[in-house]
């Protein structure tokens, strides 16, 4: 039996979900739009019942995107999801507008329960209810008490489901929904209604309540901010410097297994595709469990608290001119540590166009990987100075490069505002829920929910993109690479090399030869007008798996020992690095256009895939890895002809 | 001469005398701004606005423009 659960937002619908399912929760998706479809199962006496978290709306007819699916879903008889009765989740605090949605559903003439949560919150209140009178205004739901967050009600909404009732009588019919006027009318006699009805259900002792008291601080046009900056910090400094000790582990790990297959099987194609395509490319999925965790960790507190919706008040103004929610600060903040758990965090803004422009210009602030890159060119051509006095140039040239990409996400926020067209204007309209403590099981399930949708969706791209990469770097045409491989054994023989030098020469030469380095070769051409050339080329393809990989291809392109991020050999050898013509390959011109180049560009697979995975198409990553490349080519283009 | 919601001072009770016509008036209405409502204008964040009000003990916050299309009567000011 199939039962669509539905709600107003902040009526505890999902502790009603978390509650009855536990773990047995599948996400999947409704089909055409960007909504998780949470699917649980309970049994009650033997029966399966499936249940279906719809997204939390006002109303029946839908006012965003997300809406959209509760209206398809319980009104079209063909969808997959139209169900065999209804459970709403009604908060008994706030009756009076959450039984607008209620009497909506209740006309639909589906077998329906009502779930009177949040009961500790209404005797807070001072609000007491009859719910015999309730049952008079429905007579034909099934009406059960509980309260979510105290783990209360479980058993009765169990005995609810299999007394539900099947129904004789339908009043109104549904509307269509852009029948605005009718909708307005319909809205009016139901409030009507419901007032009426609700005078003999409601008691209320009057009480000299202290309402929302933490607003005072928490919005306040001073502390507001500061408190706002506080969070932001402690949530990066926890998924910037913390999560860095997980993910070393995370790295060491999968190297030590990789080697040890490597030992273990006999060498071969298939041996190399384990421990240099698959063991790695699993590992590049797993790096970044740490982050994703952490960040869920804090945000689902901040939603559960209701702290989220203060943040969104105060930061309205300030982002609303960028096409950007003030909940959009949380994932662009998230984004300078990795833009992955950063993307996967614009869900909380449930304005589809807000979203989307949040998730396009999230890659655009510089993240961590990025710091390997920065930091071996800074290295190369920025001179260690001090200017003004007192400032570190090859520190301000950092700076620099961060600012650079903060403000083009800006940029480019404002551009996307103007392109994307929605059909629904954007409102605000926000509820600003009662502060209450976080509940552990629903954060510990958001953490664990959104690491296995990372793990599974996005993770087999990024597995299968890493293979390919594998393979390219490692195959050449023919024996292109077997014959060039023994000439350099030759030469390292006569010029009487060690082991390791030997095998520095060897490793660059089969780079070289390989399909990855024939490519780079091949887009020289192009990417000479920016000051690259093909070694820079190849190194450019190897790092579209992820941009830390560029200074380990550095060192194997440049035959060198990769011990590191800052390795002093691989500096000297690059500063050394000539073209033909005798001028350095690594010009001030030529290095600052490669920073400006990673800047911009979207050397990230696994940022794609989620973007892939949080947009349900192709077409949003590949226009940001359009939009991103041509960006980068521009900028290193002007940086470049500036400079030299 | 009528003001609209987004005048009101922080603090003061108002009566939804009108909204008025537009695309937001019946998602207005869904959320509880409805004719002859009592609402408290509760406080503002910074650069006054959005605003945030209390309808019937739940707290809605609303931007300026928003605020412009519902029509009040003063009731008390503080």
């Amino acid at each position: 039996m199939r039962i669509a659960l539905v709600g107003n937002p902040n009526t505890g619908k999902s502790s009603i979900f978390n509650l009855l399912t536990g773990l047995r929760q599948n996400v999947g998706n409704f089909p055409g739009v960007t909504v998780d479809k949470k699917v649980g199962k309970l049994k009650v006496l033997g029966q399966m019942y499936e249940l279906i978290d719809l997204p939390g709306t006002y109303s029946i007819y839908p006012r965003s995107r997300d809406e959209q699916v509760v209206y398809d879903s319980l009104s079209n008889l063909d969808s997959s999801e139209y169900p065999d009765a209804v459970m709403v989740v009604v908060d008994a605090s706030n009756l009076e507008r959450n039984l607008l949605l209620f009497s909506q559903v209740y006309d639909l003439g589906f077998p329906t329960m009502m779930v009177l949560n949040m009961t500790d919150i209404a005797d807070r209140q001072g609000k007491k209810h009859n719910i015999e009178q309730l049952q008079f205004m429905y007579p034909e739901a099934i009406i059960v008490e509980a309260n979510a967050r105290a783990g209360l009600g479980k058993e009765r909404i169990k005995n609810g489901l299999s007394n539900l009732i099947s129904r004789t009588t339908t009043s109104r019919k549904l509307l269509s929904v852009d029948d605005f006027s009718n909708q307005e009318a319909e809205t009016l006699e139901r409030f009507e209604e419901i007032r009426q009805g609700l005078e003999k259900v409601v008691s209320k002792e009057e009480r000299s309540e202290v309402k929302n008291k933490w607003d005072k601080i928490l919005v306040h046009p001073f502390f507001g901010y500061v408190i706002f900056g506080f969070v932001l910090v402690v949530i990066f400094q926890f998924i910037y410097a913390f999560a860095s000790i997980p993910m070393d582990l995370i790295d060491g790990a999968f190297a030590m297994w990789s080697n040890w297959m490597s030992n273990a099987m006999p060498p071969g194609v298939f041996t190399d595709l384990i421990t240099q395509g698959i063991i790695p490319g699993v590992g590049g999925i797993v790096i970044f469990i740490p982050q994703i965790a952490l960040l869920f960790f804090f945000i689902t507190i901040l939603e559960e608290t209701g702290y989220l919706s203060r943040v969104v008040f105060i930061m309205d103004r300030l982002m609303r001119p960028f096409g950007l929610n003030g909940k959009s600060v949380v994932p662009l903040m998230s984004s300078v540590a990795c833009a992955i758990p950063g993307v996967m965090s614009a869900r909380t803004i449930s304005d589809w166009k807000e979203r989307l422009i949040t998730i396009m210009v999230a890659p655009l602030m510089s993240c961590s990987a990025r710091i390997p890159v920065f930091t071996l060119l800074i290295a190369i051509v920025i001179p260690e100075e001090t200017v003004f006095g007192f400032m570190n140039l090859q520190g301000l040239v950092l700076f620099a490069l961060y600012l650079l990409g903060a403000v083009f996400a800006l940029l480019v926020a404002i551009l996307l505002k103007a392109i994307i067209k929605t059909k629904k204007q954007g409102f605000l309209l926000l509820e600003m829920p009662e502060y209450k403590a976080p509940r552990w099981k629903n954060v510990g399930l958001t953490v664990f929910e959104k690491v296995r949708v990372f793990v599974w969706d996005a993770g087999k791209i990024i597995l299968a993109i890493s293979i390919v990469l594998w393979a390219l770097a490692s195959y050449g045409p023919g024996t292109r690479i077997e014959t060039s491989i023994n000439n350099a054994k030759q030469e390292a023989v006569e010029m009487q090399l060690s082991k390791d030098e030997t095998d520095q020469l060897v490793a660059s030469t089969r780079l070289e030869n390989s399909y990855i380095g024939i490519m780079g070769k091949t887009i020289e051409p192009v990417i000479k007008p920016i000051g690259f050339d093909w070694k820079i080329g190849v190194a450019l393809i190897t790092s579209f798996a992820a941009r830390e990989v560029f200074v380990g291809s550095m060192a194997t392109i440049y035959a060198v020992a990769d011990d590191g991020t800052t390795s002093s050999s691989l500096i000297d050898k690059m500063r050394q690095e000539k073209h033909p013509d005798g001028t350095a390959v690594y010009s001030l011109a030529a290095g600052a256009s490669l920073m400006v180049f990673y800047v911009f560009a979207m050397m990230c697979m696994a940022t794609l895939a989620v973007v892939k995975r949080e947009t349900k198409s192709w077409k949003w990553p590949l226009i940001q890895l359009g939009y991103m490349g041509v960006l980068a080519y521009l900028g290193a283009w002007i940086t470049f002809n500036l400079l030299s | 001469m009528t003001k609209t919601l987004s005048d009101i001072t922080n603090g003061s009770k108002v009566m939804v005398s009108e909204i008025s016509q537009s695309k937001l008036r019946v998602k207005l209405m869904e959320m509880g701004v409805i004719k002859g409502r009592i609402l408290t204008v509760l406080y503002r964040a910074p650069f006054g606005d959005p605003m945030a009000i209390d309808i019937d003990g739940y707290v809605l916050s609303l931007r300026k423009d928003e605020a412009c299309l519902v029509d009040v009567e003063l009731m008390t000011e503080l």
